[in-house]
């Protein structure tokens, strides 16, 4: 099947036409799943795409360089802060749009070298620990530095952050253009599709890249590609700090976005679902991690309906959706992983390097995170 | 003088329970090389059975001894607790033992939501309270006070470790555990059946986790479905800090952190001028971790991992 769905890439007039039909999807998607699913949809379309381009950030980290990073959403919560204590009544301060994303993907990046310099020598296991304490170290500042004076707010977190707006034109309110009204959140939709697009552009670019290259090599053998001549501090603090940076610019649009951000929206679980979404779809692989954050986002919130489900089936509600819907999604992971341990689209450039022959599978158990080498 | 001491006591007691979870942690991760990350889930529902064993006896208005109840929730715990152990391994773990790593990590952590929302579905959200169920009696040493209950839970855990020092350290099936640990290819070649050592892994760290979940929700009087997941957490930095798979380690591990905490949120105040408070006591458990990992990667106690090429 794999090597049709090759064949029928390399055509590239069906390729055109395929990629057309999908813009034209992802123009209207906002209407459709409005029109038919409620306004309600067309936020989590909008979360969806906060998340796909976190975890195309994490999948930097993780899929390309090979650093099991558990405290990543440390740096989304640092986009996050800067957007909303730079843009908020908090201190009075009430900095552009443009001038806010860079910086809070700037210094999101200074914490990814922040967390990345002393960890150099770490790594499987011993930095995914590292990174999840980071994580939890920033999470708890957060909740404290409000006394004796007060930066962050403490658990209040902060409120009334400015939506985003470029000049006169503002993310949050209705427009309308050639007759048609775009809401707020479809206004939204069309920015973070933008940026998703650019930063999924820049993974694609890396990927073939010097750099990128450099980050496989050093993930299948650190030893190996540093006797090759490449500086592995410097990679390793590159991907540290780009992948940081990522997660800042997501974390920048979900405050502006959500208007209100606390402690509560960054902790140890959030950093896990990234990762899951990363692992789900295939490590490594940028439709495979955008197959997982979609999947990831959207089950759960289709997990509400299972109140519904059961009004159907037996004619009550026997269990409350909302305490039911977690345990579902971890058995759904359990289930996943025992039956796709190598994600649902495992990694393409691993079937290009080693032939058809071998399975991904074994490949991915001869040299993925084996600290026992 | 009263507060340091007040403090040394604190500091053991919340220690050895943070020793007795990172047990469990630390003799997975010695044979399997996972971090066992519903271990926690273990000790809450160890903490949940023994209340709702207590609650069942207390309703049914038995007359019994205070002992009697708490021995009796505590073996209830302990049973529940072990099956629960067997049945991760067996269910999350096994199919997955030659996958890549961080499918079996994937996996822990779907099976501590699991155990998360199936215990939330069960007692429900609210903080339930631990009855009081033996006369609290209170001892002065120097100025600072010490419980009975607080003698109790150093005692016990100081001979449940002792108990599984011997038991590896000196029966047949603890060698069996430490030659899987080492190899587990080999071992099976010498006629372990490895698989066995592994559940009897799994289900002796339940048994030790769900000690330590009765005693902490006994400690704080509260249990909650949540609690797992700090204790955990916390319990696995010991683990770290006194270099995982080392089953010493994690009892020497678990009582420094114990100690580091308690002292931290003791002295923070003070040492920074009242800028940091008391609030911070859960830093200090990751920055000890950090540190530790930075500067002496394989633990206190472990052992030098030499990368080859």
């Amino acid at each position: 099947m794999i090597k049709h769905w090759q064949k029928w890439k390399h055509d590239r007039r069906t390729a055109w036409i395929a990629y057309i039909a999908l813009g034209v999807v992802l123009l209207l998607l906002p209407f459709l799943t409005g029109g038919t699913l409620g306004r309600g949809w067309v936020r989590i379309l909008d979360f969806t795409l906060l998340y796909i381009m976190l975890a195309l950030g994490l999948n930097i980290v993780v899929g390309y360089a090979g650093l099991l990073d558990l405290g990543y959403i440390a740096f989304y919560a640092v986009g996050a802060y800067v957007y909303a204590l730079l843009a908020s009544p908090h201190f009075g301060l009430h900095l552009p749009f443009w001038a806010l994303l860079p910086m809070g993907a700037g210094i999101a990046g200074l914490f990814g070298i922040l967390l990345g310099a002393p960890t150099l020598r770490l790594r499987g296991d011993y930095l995914a620990i590292v990174t999840l304490g980071f994580g939890e170290i920033i999470r708890i500042f957060l909740n404290n530095l409000n006394a004796p004076i007060n930066i962050t707010n403490g658990p209040q977190g902060v409120n009334l952050i400015d939506p985003i707006a470029f000049g006169g034109f503002s993310f949050s309110q209705a427009h309308t253009f050639f007759g048609v009204s775009f809401p707020g959140i479809y206004a939204y939709y069309y920015l973070f599709l933008a940026l998703a697009l650019l930063i999924i552009f820049v993974s694609l670019r890396l990927q073939n890249s010097r750099i990128g290259r450099a980050w496989v090599a050093i993930r299948e053998d650190e030893v190996a590609a540093e006797a090759m001549g490449i500086n592995t501090r410097n990679i390793k603090l590159l991907a540290f700090a780009m992948g940081a940076s990522f997660a800042g610019v997501s974390g920048g649009l979900f405050a502006g976005f959500q208007g209100f951000i606390s402690p509560e929206s960054f902790n140890l679980f959030e950093s896990i679902i990234v990762l899951c979404m990363i692992v789900l779809g295939g490590m490594g692989n940028i439709g495979g991690v955008i197959l997982g954050a979609v999947l990831l986002t959207i089950f759960p919130e289709a997990l509400r309906y299972i109140g519904d489900l059961q009004d159907y089936l037996f004619g009550r509600t026997l269990v409350d959706a909302a305490d039911l819907r977690m345990l579902i999604f971890g058995l759904a992971l359990v289930l996943i992983m025992i039956f796709r341990p190598a994600g649902l689209l495992p990694s393409v450039r691993r079937r290009q390097e080693f032939g058809s022959d071998t399975s991904v599978l074994a490949q991915e158990q001869a040299s993925l995170y084996d600290t026992r080498r | 003088m009263d507060i340091l001491t007040q403090q040394l006591i604190n500091g053991l007691v919340l220690g050895s329970i943070y020793a007795l979870v990172a047990l469990g942690y630390t003799m997975v991760y010695g044979i399997l090389e996972l971090i066992n990350f519903a271990h926690g889930e273990v000790t809450m529902f160890g903490a949940m059975i023994c209340l709702a064993v207590i609650g069942a006896l207390a309703a049914n208005g038995a007359e019994t001894n205070g002992l009697l109840i708490v021995a009796l929730g505590l073996l209830a715990a302990i049973a529940v607790c072990m099956a629960i152990g067997f049945l991760i391994e067996r269910i999350a773990y096994r199919p997955l033992r030659r996958a890549p790593r961080l499918a079996a990590l994937i996996t822990a952590i779907g099976m501590s939501i699991v155990l998360q929302n199936a215990a939330m579905l069960i007692w429900g959200k609210q903080y339930i309270s631990f009855p009081p169920l033996l006369p609290l009696t209170r001892y002065e040493i120097g100025g600072a006070v010490i419980t009975n209950l607080q003698i109790f839970i150093m005692i016990l855990s100081c001979l449940l470790m002792a108990g599984l020092l011997l038991l590896i350290k000196r029966t047949r099936l603890g060698r069996a555990m430490r030659a899987t640990a080492q190899a587990q290819d080999i071992a099976g070649l010498m006629g372990i059946n490895v698989n066995t050592i592994i559940s009897v892994t799994f289900v002796i760290g339940a048994a030790l986790a769900a000690v330590a979940g009765v005693m902490v929700s006994a400690y704080y009087g509260l249990a909650h479905y949540f609690m797992g997941f700090t204790l955990g957490l916390k319990a696995f930095t010991a683990a770290v800090l006194g270099g995982i798979g080392n089953i010493a380690g994690a009892m020497l591990g678990g009582l420094l952190l114990g100690l580091i905490e308690s002292f931290g949120a003791g002295y923070i105040g003070a040492l920074t001028g009242g800028f940091l408070g008391s609030h911070y006591q859960d830093v200090f458990a990751f920055f000890v971790l950090i540190l530790v990992l930075v500067f002496r990667p394989s633990g206190l106690l472990g052992e030098r991992v030499v990368e080859r090429a």
